[in-house]
């Protein structure tokens, strides 16, 4: 396999001259799912902005597709568009559910979403909730808003930032389906940010461990898991690690 | 009684109306743009600009008043250049530009605040779903409407009541440039002070139509 949606090269990000994250080498295959597991701290929400292009490296090249982006260059507004991130928080609109989902198909111009906002939510078991504001709603409810608002935009990559952290078993189990079956069926790349190794465990193809803004380690689910090659990982994995 | 002087205080009631209502789109189209920058980009010089922003918000509407006057009369500055662009003093022009230059920092003040009230990682969300620099600052808006809203009635509120500034930039000329201010200083200076009265009535009632409609939007921003 040889389809890489993104691919770095010596990329690194700074903050006021502290550097948060070096990132060497990494692709991301298309279609794969790809968790980031590491402790707070590690630069893994920070990689996630730049792979959605929120903010530019302060150096390095990230290649998107088939196109090379380094610090000044402005990303296209067409690339961007086949990226966004569902985050921790579900950080809804204050309008209804409906709008909430409708809003980034608007942003695109689309006039009439109608059909697209009640198949997204259908997907995530939310038709119901169509018309009720969008603040009345339950934690899990709100996060599966978040993610029909995100699906709707038919992504080719969807970065998630640890998007169960605070939910209930029950919704966390229903957001892992749906993301599941958005990568089997529609071949969605996924890049999972979780503090939760079981859940990567249980979704990702491949797993890699963040420290300290560093990728100490990318490997097969398997491997990872079973037979880590660098002892961080192996603390990390049986939760050895101090932090 | 409101009712028999009807065409003179019609008269003065419109033109406060009109007076303060043109100033008060000027100033929302000034101060909302720069109320949503300032609440929402990090630039060099900001914090300079939210001090005379907030200096602006405090300002005695008659020392206003004197600097349009020093502006506009025939030896300042503005008043040389004979431009139709420019108004002459002692017309509702030059009442407009007093009053915009009260009301406007009012409404980027609150509204930098009400814009800075929504949570900075919303702006990252709605970029991340594909918003552009207008999208996102509208958007934004949007969130912190009500807010907005307020900071347009404040304004207003401001300047309706407002009689340093149009006394001196206007003159208080009957049938062009008395409002419902200047008109109860007049009359109370005449002695008339069932005019007064009437006159002083109408304007608590638009004032107080304001400030109704501003505590039930602020009333709306805490329950929602
Ligand atoms: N906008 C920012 N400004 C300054 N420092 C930041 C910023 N964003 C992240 N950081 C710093 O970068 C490091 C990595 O943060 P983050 O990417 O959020 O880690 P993680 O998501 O792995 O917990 C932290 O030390 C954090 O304080
Ligand atoms: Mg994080």
């Amino acid at each position: 396999m040889n389809d890489f949606v993104y691919r770095l090269q010596n990329v690194t990000k700074a903050y006021d001259g502290r550097r948060v994250l070096q990132v060497d080498h990494l692709k991301i295959q298309r279609g794969e799912v790809f968790s980031l597991v590491g402790p707070s701290g590690a630069g893994k929400s920070t990689l996630l902005r730049l792979l959605n292009f929120l903010e530019p490296p302060t150096a390095g090249r990230i290649r998107f597709l088939d196109v090379e982006f380094g610090p000044n260059q402005p990303v296209p507004l067409r690339l961007r568009r086949r990226v966004t991130t569902v985050f921790q928080r579900p950080l809804l609109l204050n309008r209804s559910v409906e709008a909430n989902v409708a809003y980034g198909l608007g942003l695109r111009g689309l006039r009439d979403p109608d059909d697209e906002v009640a198949q997204a939510l259908r997907q995530v078991g939310l038709t119901d909730l169509a018309r009720q504001r969008a603040r009345t709603l339950s934690g899990g409810e709100a996060q599966r808003v978040a993610l029909a608002r995100a699906i709707v935009l038919k992504p080719d990559v969807l970065l998630l930032d640890e998007p169960t952290a605070n939910l209930d078993p029950y919704n966390v189990g229903l957001i892992e389906e749906i993301v599941q079956e958005l990568n089997q069926t529609r071949n969605v790349t996924l890049v999972l940010v979780t503090h939760n190794v079981f859940q990567a465990k249980r979704l990702a193809h491949r797993v890699a461990l963040m420290l300290e803004g560093q990728v100490v380690e990318v490997a097969d689910v398997e491997g990872f898991f079973e037979s880590p090659s660098d002892p961080r990982t192996d603390a990390f994995v049986r939760g050895e690690m101090v932090y | 009684m409101i009712s028999s002087l009807d065409p003179a205080l019609m008269e003065i009631v419109l033109l406060s109306l009109q007076v303060s209502g043109t100033a008060l789109l000027l100033s929302t189209l000034i101060g909302i743009p720069l109320g949503a920058a300032m609440g929402l980009s990090r630039f060099a010089g900001r914090r300079l600009v939210i001090a005379l922003l907030y200096t602006g918000m405090g300002f005695p509407p008659v020392v206003v008043g004197l600097f349009v006057y020093l502006m506009l009369s025939r030896t300042g500055p503005f008043g040389q250049l004979n431009t139709p662009l420019i108004p002459d003093l002692f017309t509702p022009g030059a009442m407009v530009v007093a009053q915009t230059i009260i009301s406007f920092p009012l409404v980027a003040g609150f509204t930098m605040a009400a814009v800075m009230g929504v949570d900075p990682a919303l702006k990252l969300q709605v970029q991340s779903l594909g918003a552009t620099r207008w999208q996102t600052t509208l958007s934004i808006l949007v969130e912190a409407r009500i807010g907005v809203i307020v900071s347009v009635i404040a304004g207003f509120g401001s300047i309706i009541s407002e009689v340093g500034a149009v006394m001196m930039v206007g003159g208080n000329i009957e049938g062009s440039t008395r409002v419902l201010t200047t008109a109860i200083v007049l009359e109370t200076r005449k002695g008339n002070f069932d005019l007064a009265i009437a006159i002083g009535i109408v304007l608590l009632s638009i004032s107080f139509l304001t400030n109704v409609a501003m505590l039930r939007l602020q009333g709306r921003t805490f329950d929602e």
